[in-house]
């Protein structure tokens, strides 16, 4: 089995994305201000809803219920799906997806198709599927289709485009649309997007679009977003084609009512998303006549073996992490080199695609434990961070390696007292080198790292414990000498 | 009370003043403070990093010094962290149903700095002098593990003499994450210039917080820039009356 998300297995480490991505002044402007924008909406609807804390325990427990019972879940989805008119497809990975998705819009004749809310769609590299089958893929969503004209990556799980600006956003649509004239108002820009998509929805018969949620009990699916081109993908085409990871079941439709208020507030700050879509199989006269979905594994069920990691499937994709973490404000998503940035990405990619290539994702944190707070399912973000840090070292601990070699020798010292006291003393004196003018200025190697824009004062003199074992020699004469006198 | 005190590998090599002051700040307020020479470190770096393993013994170590103790004084929030997050799962690991109680019945005894003087000793004012303008980092630890809330601003609002001033982003990290600060030096780079422009931006003579490894991350940049800006761990300034002003 290939498991592939999307262009990962090309993408650099973090740290050499980061630092390219680190000097482009604007988009650290754009992902600053975004991010600043949305955290402070986030907090202002979070702080409101009194029972916040509860609703991320009842989400949390529905997930963790759902994943021990995926199996059951998933069939009875397929089951009442069926029942309604829709068809149930499984895919093992991207590969395999890619070629049921392919193989149905060349069923049905089409040669273009209009795609909404799909993430998944770029884990499999859907797109590039479609284009070597010289079938035409028009992204939707605003933000995606801002990328798609681009001929860019997306950088944010909720909005694809957060790293351009509306400057940048015209460029874009005068270049791509063939406009000689357009300003950067808000308005314009989405009147300029309306008249292009308009001409698409009315024109093509195929719709592909992503899930936010499938309803086990009803076979239902539902779809939320802000601006109705999904509520047009969905609705207006002969037939849709639904690809949603099998960790997106949820029991019932009664359960929608704690996600639907967890993921509008933690996503874009609103109560509520301006557009809820759900949809149960076929129904004669009314909406697309043919409906698909196809359920994608790509490495959810190894996620889903172990035990320590398992959680890292509750994700609801609402970004709040990412608008969060000091580090993603920072860099923007593109470090990340995946479709999945930020701190849930971190743990999202490296577990879905082969470790050798996303190895330096779980290192990019400082595992401030910001994601964890705010997420509204209760991931904690950082123990799964520390569980595939622990997962890499094991698996590279075969090769000589400077910093096992630290650690390891780092551990012994620590094995005793006197130990520690040992090194203490032998720092004290064998630091010297690296001392000028009473301070640490150039360290070699790795640790060069924090020397390059850090001072370090040298090791004092005397440890705490020698201060400490000469106060008790002191104070054991003062009081001997008591005794005595 | 006997209070028995943890200082931490790093506050033991690196940072002994801070030691000296809890040691006087406890003696100060009429309790018996005790140091187990035998300590050594809590495992943070080790089970941070990915190295699990060798964080075994390391737990192992603490569990079988103070087991015993009253309670355990902590002058870091991280190693606190450490303990309280990491501790039951990692005995629980070893299926040594021993050990497991043994944390059991030890994490409660186990305080922070903080915790120790307000929510134990019941304590806001320790007579402390320190008069200097001064800004206080809630490190993340202190803040999103052992939700210390403003315990460290009640303690510094009664100093006498201190001009306490707010930080803007106070709740962001300082970019030094352990092995974060050497993995990902740029990153971490761009967070602590992002906290000295904070810090710079108080006018204060002083940064403070409740550990002293985001302390010595930010002091790397503070002093490497030339600010003339010092860090003082929170233990010092709580430590230093009329008659002795820490430095």
């Amino acid at each position: 089995m290939m498991i592939r998300v999307g262009e990962a297995a090309e993408a650099p480490s973090f740290q050499k994305a980061a630092f390219t991505l680190l000097d482009d002044t604007q988009l650290r402007k754009n992902v600053r201000h975004a991010t600043d924008v949305i955290t402070g909406k986030r907090a202002i609807v979070v702080k409101e809803q009194q029972d916040w804390q509860q609703l991320r325990s009842t989400a949390s427990a529905i997930k963790q219920h759902t994943l021990a019972h995926l199996d059951e879940y998933l069939l009875q989805f397929e089951a009442a799906c069926t029942a309604a008119g829709g068809r149930v497809h499984w895919a093992s990975d991207a590969d395999d997806a890619n070629r049921i998705i392919v193989d149905l819009v060349k069923q049905y004749g089409g040669k273009e198709v209009i795609k909404v809310k799909t993430m998944t769609s770029d884990e499999i590299g859907l797109n590039k599927a479609f284009e070597a089958n010289g079938i035409h893929p028009h992204e939707t969503d605003l933000a995606d289709m801002i990328v798609q004209l681009g001929h860019d990556k997306p950088s944010h799980i909720v909005a694809p485009a957060l790293h351009k600006n509306r400057q940048q956003v015209r460029e874009i649509f005068m270049r791509e649309m063939g406009l000689s004239e357009l300003t950067d108002e808000p308005q314009d820009l989405t009147n300029a997007a309306r008249t292009y998509l308009r001409d698409k929805f009315l024109k093509v018969k195929i719709g592909f679009s992503g899930a936010n949620y499938l309803l086990a009990d009803t076979g239902g699916v539902c779809v939320v977003e802000s601006e109705g081109n999904g509520r047009m993908c969905l609705t207006l085409p002969d037939v849709l084609i639904t690809l949603a990871g099998i960790e997106k079941v949820i029991p019932a439709f009664r359960d929608l009512e704690v996600f639907l208020q967890l993921l509008p507030r933690s996503a874009t700050g609103e109560r509520m998303n301006p557009y809820n879509s759900l949809w149960t199989g076929v129904h004669k006269g009314d909406g697309p006549q043919h409906f698909h979905v196809v359920l994608l594994d790509n490495g959810r069920t190894r996620i889903l073996a172990d035990p320590e990691a398992r959680q890292t499937l509750h994700c609801i994709r609402c970004g709040a992490c990412l608008n969060t973490c000091p580090v993603y404000r920072q860099t923007g998503g593109h470090a990340y080199g995946s479709i999945y940035s930020g701190p849930i990405g971190a743990i999202v990619t490296p577990q879905l695609f082969d470790m050798q290539h996303s190895q330096s994702l779980p290192y990019a944190s400082s595992l401030c434990g910001a994601c964890y707070e705010v997420c509204p399912v209760k991931i904690n973000i950082p123990e799964v961070l520390i569980h595939l840090r622990g997962r890499i070292v094991r698996e590279q601990q075969s090769g000589a390696n400077l910093e096992a070699i630290g650690m390891k020798a780092m551990a012994r010292i620590f094995s005793s007292g006197r130990r520690l006291e040992a090194a203490q003393r032998l720092g004290q004196f064998g630091q010297w080198p690296f001392v000028s003018e009473g301070w640490v200025k150039h360290l070699p190697g790795m640790l060069g790292n924090w020397t390059a824009v850090r001072d370090l004062r040298p090791m004092p003199k005397q440890s705490f414990r020698s201060w400490w074992r000469e106060r008790e020699k002191a104070s054991a004469k003062t009081h001997s000498k008591e005794l005595s006198s | 009370m006997r209070i028995s005190l943890f200082i931490t590998c790093y506050n033991d090599t690196l940072f002994p003043d801070t030691g000296k002051s809890v040691v006087h700040l406890l003696e100060r307020l009429g309790h018996q403070v005790e140091f187990p020479l035998d300590q050594t470190c809590c495992g943070q770096m080790h089970y941070n990093t990915g190295y699990q393993t060798e964080a075994m013994p390391l737990m192992q170590r603490f569990v079988e010094i103070f087991k015993d103790a009253e309670v355990v004084c902590i002058p870091s929030s991280s190693c606190v962290a450490m303990i309280r997050d990491h501790y039951p799962k990692m005995a629980e690991a070893t299926g040594n149903p021993e050990l497991i109680k043994a944390v059991d019945k030890l994490l409660p005894r186990v305080y922070e700095l903080t915790e120790l003087l307000v929510n134990k000793l019941g304590l806001e004012d320790v007579n402390a002098y320190y008069p200097h303008r001064v800004t206080y980092h809630a490190s993340c630890h202190s803040l999103r593990s052992l939700h210390l809330n403003d315990l460290p601003l009640r303690l510094l609002r009664n100093v006498r003499g201190i001009d306490l001033v707010e930080l803007q982003g106070i709740d962001q990290c300082c970019g030094f994450g352990g092995t974060f600060a050497v993995k990902n030096g740029d990153v971490s780079a761009a967070m602590l210039s992002d906290k000295l422009r904070c810090i710079e931006n108080t006018r204060a003579e002083v940064c403070t917080a409740v550990d002293n490894s985001c302390l010595m991350h930010i002091f790397g940049g503070l002093h490497r820039q030339r600010t003339g800006v010092k860090t003082v761990h929170l233990a010092e300034i709580l430590a230093s009356t009329e008659d002795e002003i820490s430095q």
